[in-house]
């Protein structure tokens, strides 16, 4: 497991030494380098975190807690992610403007995606206060 | 790994040898010729980054957004 830095690592650098050489004459190629660069380095690290949240959502069942509150957390880990990425490349290409729109997109859908669960919890501190509810 | 390691490398190459025939051609004279050019290779990287992203984005649904 732990040789794969190395191949990541070398993968990057590639891609980059790539990038640097092309810019020069054509820049959106270079984009495209960088978008599919990437892409695949995410790719290459899924394999070992669709274990690691398998072994999440396993754990979380035998310990008793609801399967909603795991998945919306991994949606909101999916959304951030996604998010990032299209900012950062967004950015790459000098668009500050549409970056920062679209981490504004990221935020607003979590917020969205955590409404049920804050709802949970001020439905639960009223049936605790006395006169609550 | 392999294989993707080619992707990359075959679109610089697309991007060097597009560049080299758009100064080729313009030296020639031949202007709208050479933007003809760059306009296919463009599309050509663009496909390929298409499948990748495509590929990205449905292991992402499926690990993160769809799981079950």
């Amino acid at each position: 497991m732990a040789i794969e830095i190395v191949q990541v690592v070398g993968f990057g650098l590639i891609a980059t030494f790539l990038i640097v050489i092309v810019r020069e004459q054509k820049p959106v190629i270079a984009l495209a380098i960088a978008l599919v660069a990437g892409g695949m380095i995410f790719l290459f690290i899924m394999a070992p975190l669709q274990s690691a949240i398998e072994l999440i959502s396993t754990l979380s069942g035998q310990a008793g807690i609801n399967n909603m509150y795991i998945q919306t957390l991994l949606k909101i880990i999916g959304i951030a992610y996604l998010a990032e990425f299209g900012a950062h490349l967004a950015r790459d290409a000098d668009q500050e403007s549409i970056a920062a729109k679209i981490e504004l997109a990221g935020k607003m859908l979590i917020i969205m995606l955590a409404v049920p669960i804050f709802q949970v919890l001020v439905e639960t501190v009223m049936a605790l206060l006395p006169g609550g509810a | 790994m392999a294989y993707d390691v080619n992707t990359i490398f075959q679109i610089a190459g697309i991007g060097i040898i597009v560049a080299m025939i758009h100064t080729v051609l313009k030296q020639m004279g031949k202007e709208d010729w050479a933007h003809w050019v760059t306009l296919i290779g463009f599309v050509v990287v663009l496909y390929m980054v298409a499948s990748i992203i495509d590929e990205l984005f449905q292991k992402i649904k499926s690990v993160f957004l769809f799981q079950g």
